[in-house]
């Protein structure tokens, strides 16, 4: 059965009509127009659906077929040669993998330790306990308005982190460049006079450096990590936290035994993730890395990644330079295709496994 | 009878909450780092926000916005045209996003456990973590060769490659969280489908889909990486010679302050500075009106 007017909110009712029966027009099966308009409706939306697919598909066989002809030429050598010199043909782009996989190690330590800590402040009820106990002090922590007043800030304090993701990168650049490497540097080229012997400290911070990219990193990865991780924290059964504590636990043993273990699957999830999207990140790496192409440890040394080496060298490539830049990205691809898929696949386990 | 101690053995010492006892120190310390580390993540937050008011707002004022961007040693200058660029190529790529992902994330919503929406969904969730700069790659290849030239047009492709991913998956939920009271009313009297998706699913879902394609917006106006070799940059308007020059290299705010952040003229970074004040503040807007649209829907209960 079709009602061959549409069904739109208040247009039966609009003159009293909706009690005027007229049975010809409620009976009536859906016109052929109708049929066919559902039947096309369906096809279209089940293409745009396919089209999602192909896109990516799309996307994937476009680089690969561009970069093919630098592929033949160059072959796996290029991975491993050490030299990008146009002028005599050479490219090979071991630093830039290295400085793509240490930056994005090493911010991706820094940036657990501290997404992790945020994550857990923020599922374990710190602040409202803060702000409950400053609230007791002045007898107003029965009040209807100011009971409210610690799980809004504890909202707040949420919103603020996850702002963190909303600036762009390129502001991050500019803030790091002006902001974070002035602030730095006196400190690290102490470290490096004081503590050179040591091959992490081996170089001095002239400017930008691994360190300040790191920095910068794992900032922008921490909202991340601190999201996926508050999820997965909040999701473990609320029996598991009180049986914890009702064995007499305090909040540390609870945590470290008991709410980190069930949620790992989760927050590990996350942290391939925010791995994925550091080694993509390009603009506050083009910024702050120092764009050299050489393989060093130093926390302080000039260094190169893959998408800066592509933010820095696509706008002025001739024909030939595009192939092999293309070879590039193909590569980066193919290392940030495998971690999302590895992270997306985790986390849907771990989100089926809380529901089970 | 003889009792029993059922406290037998229980060192009640040990139970003391107490800082002396090693148990509740560690406990005290590790609550302590915690907090000190949550707040000091806070730090990079408010010193980015100083920094964009103290050296962007010093330089702002109106001729920035109607005013061309300054060649090396000039004085004076502006961004108006980088800011009408970022609003064309961000306002073209939500055109072709949005029929694309409304139409996908209705089949997803229609047909949830299908094997293709688990693939589509899959690709999506894929595609969210696609690093920006390989889809300026993929533009550059599709649609500046193609067309033989950097263009607003390549870089509004390359932006909504990436804005389709959080389209498509808010909008689905949006729909999904319709009440299914709803649903079935509409097909109870008498609805075709096609009918209950236009007329009932999405009106009632219309919230959190403007959120999904503001969050959307918020992300595609501040990259840079995928514009740096679709648009490049230009010095002059976007409307020239009576229409707007779409096939020719097109300014942006994200391009404009990576052009000038690296440049040693004081004029230049400041007007850097000043861009990425009013960037932000765009991206933040867009953020924002997202975020209070999400409250809005009626939900399943």
């Amino acid at each position: 059965m079709a009602t061959q007017s549409p069904v739109a909110p208040g247009a039966s009712s609009a003159s009293g009509a909706l009690f005027a029966i007229r049975p010809g027009e409620i009976t009536q099966a859906p016109t052929r127009l109708q049929s066919f308009t559902d039947a096309a409706f369906r096809r279209l939306s089940f293409l745009f659906a396919c089209g999602t697919i192909l896109l990516v598909t799309f996307i994937v066989f476009r680089i690969t077929v561009s970069a093919l002809p630098a592929m033949r030429h160059d072959g796996l050598s290029f991975l491993t040669g050490r030299v990008w010199d146009p002028n005599t043909g050479q490219h090979g782009i071991a630093g830039e993998i290295w400085g793509t996989l240490y930056t994005s190690i090493l911010a991706l330590v820094i940036g657990t330790a501290f997404g992790l800590a945020a994550a857990v402040f923020l599922s374990e009820g710190y602040m409202g306990q803060a702000i409950f106990g400053i609230l007791r002090g002045f007898h107003l922590h029965l009040h209807p308005f100011w009971s409210q007043v610690p799980d809004k800030i504890e909202d707040l304090l949420k919103q603020l982190i996850e702002l963190l993701a909303a600036i762009p990168s390129v502001v991050y650049g500019l803030w790091g460049l002006f902001v974070v490497i002035p602030l730095i540097r006196p400190a690290c080229n102490w470290l490096h006079l004081k503590l050179g012997w040591m091959s992490l400290f081996s170089t001095d911070l002239s400017g930008p450096g691994v360190l300040p990219a790191v920095i910068v990193l794992a900032i922008m990865i921490l909202p991340t990590i601190t999201a996926i991780s508050r999820d997965a924290l909040t999701s473990v059964p609320p029996k598991l936290r009180m049986a914890a504590y009702g064995l007499g636990a305090t909040r540390w043993e609870a945590i470290v035994g008991v709410i980190l273990p069930s949620a790992s699957r989760g927050i590990f999830g996350g942290m391939v993730l925010a791995f994925g999207r550091a080694l993509g990140e390009t603009m506050a790496l083009a910024m702050l890395v120092g764009n050299s192409n050489q393989i060093s440890v130093s926390l302080f040394s000039p260094a190169n990644t893959l998408a800066a080496l592509l933010a820095n060298n696509f706008p002025e490539a001739g024909p030939k330079e595009v192939g092999i830049l293309m070879y590039a990205a193909l590569v980066l691809l193919a290392i940030t295709l495998i971690v999302n898929i590895i992270g997306a696949l985790i986390l849907q386990r771990a989100s089926r496994g809380a529901v089970e | 009878m003889g009792m029993v101690d059922p406290f037998a053995g229980v060192d009640f010492g040990q139970l003391e909450h107490s800082l002396r006892r090693p148990r509740t120190l560690m406990d005290f310390l590790l609550n302590g780092l915690v907090t000190a580390m949550t707040l000091s993540a806070l730090v990079p937050l408010f010193s980015v926000v100083w920094m964009l008011a103290w050296r962007g707002g010093k330089r702002l004022s109106a001729s920035v916005f109607t005013q061309l961007p300054p060649s090396a040693m000039e004085a004076g200058g502006g961004f108006g045209n980088a800011i009408v660029g970022t609003l064309v190529m961000v306002g073209f790529a939500v055109a072709f996003t949005v029929p694309v992902g409304i139409m996908t994330a209705i089949y997803l919503a229609q047909n949830r456990h299908s094997k293709l929406a688990e693939v589509v969904r899959f690709a999506a969730k894929v595609l969210t973590g696609f690093p920006s700069i390989l889809a300026g790659v993929f533009a550059y290849g599709a649609i500046v060769l193609t067309t033989g030239g950097y263009s607003a047009l390549a870089g509004a492709v390359a932006l909504s490659i990436l804005m389709l991913p959080t389209i498509v998956l808010t909008s689905e939920d949006a729909i999904r969280m319709v009440p299914s009271k709803m649903k079935e009313a509409a097909i109870g009297m008498g609805a075709t489908p096609t009918q209950t998706v236009w007329m009932v699913l999405i009106p009632t879902a219309i919230p959190g889909i403007l959120t999904g394609v503001m969050l959307a917006v918020a992300r595609a106006a501040g990259e840079t990486a995928p514009l740096l070799f679709t648009a490049l940059f230009s010095n002059y308007w976007l409307w020239s010679h009576g229409h707007a020059q779409l096939m020719r290299p097109t300014a942006s705010l994200a391009v404009l302050i990576y052009n000038f952040a690296g440049v040693p003229f004081e004029n230049q970074v400041e007007l850097a500075w000043a861009a990425a004040l009013v960037l932000v503040l765009l991206v933040l807007a867009a953020n924002l009106i997202g975020r209070s649209l999400s409250g809005r829907q009626v939900q399943q209960s």
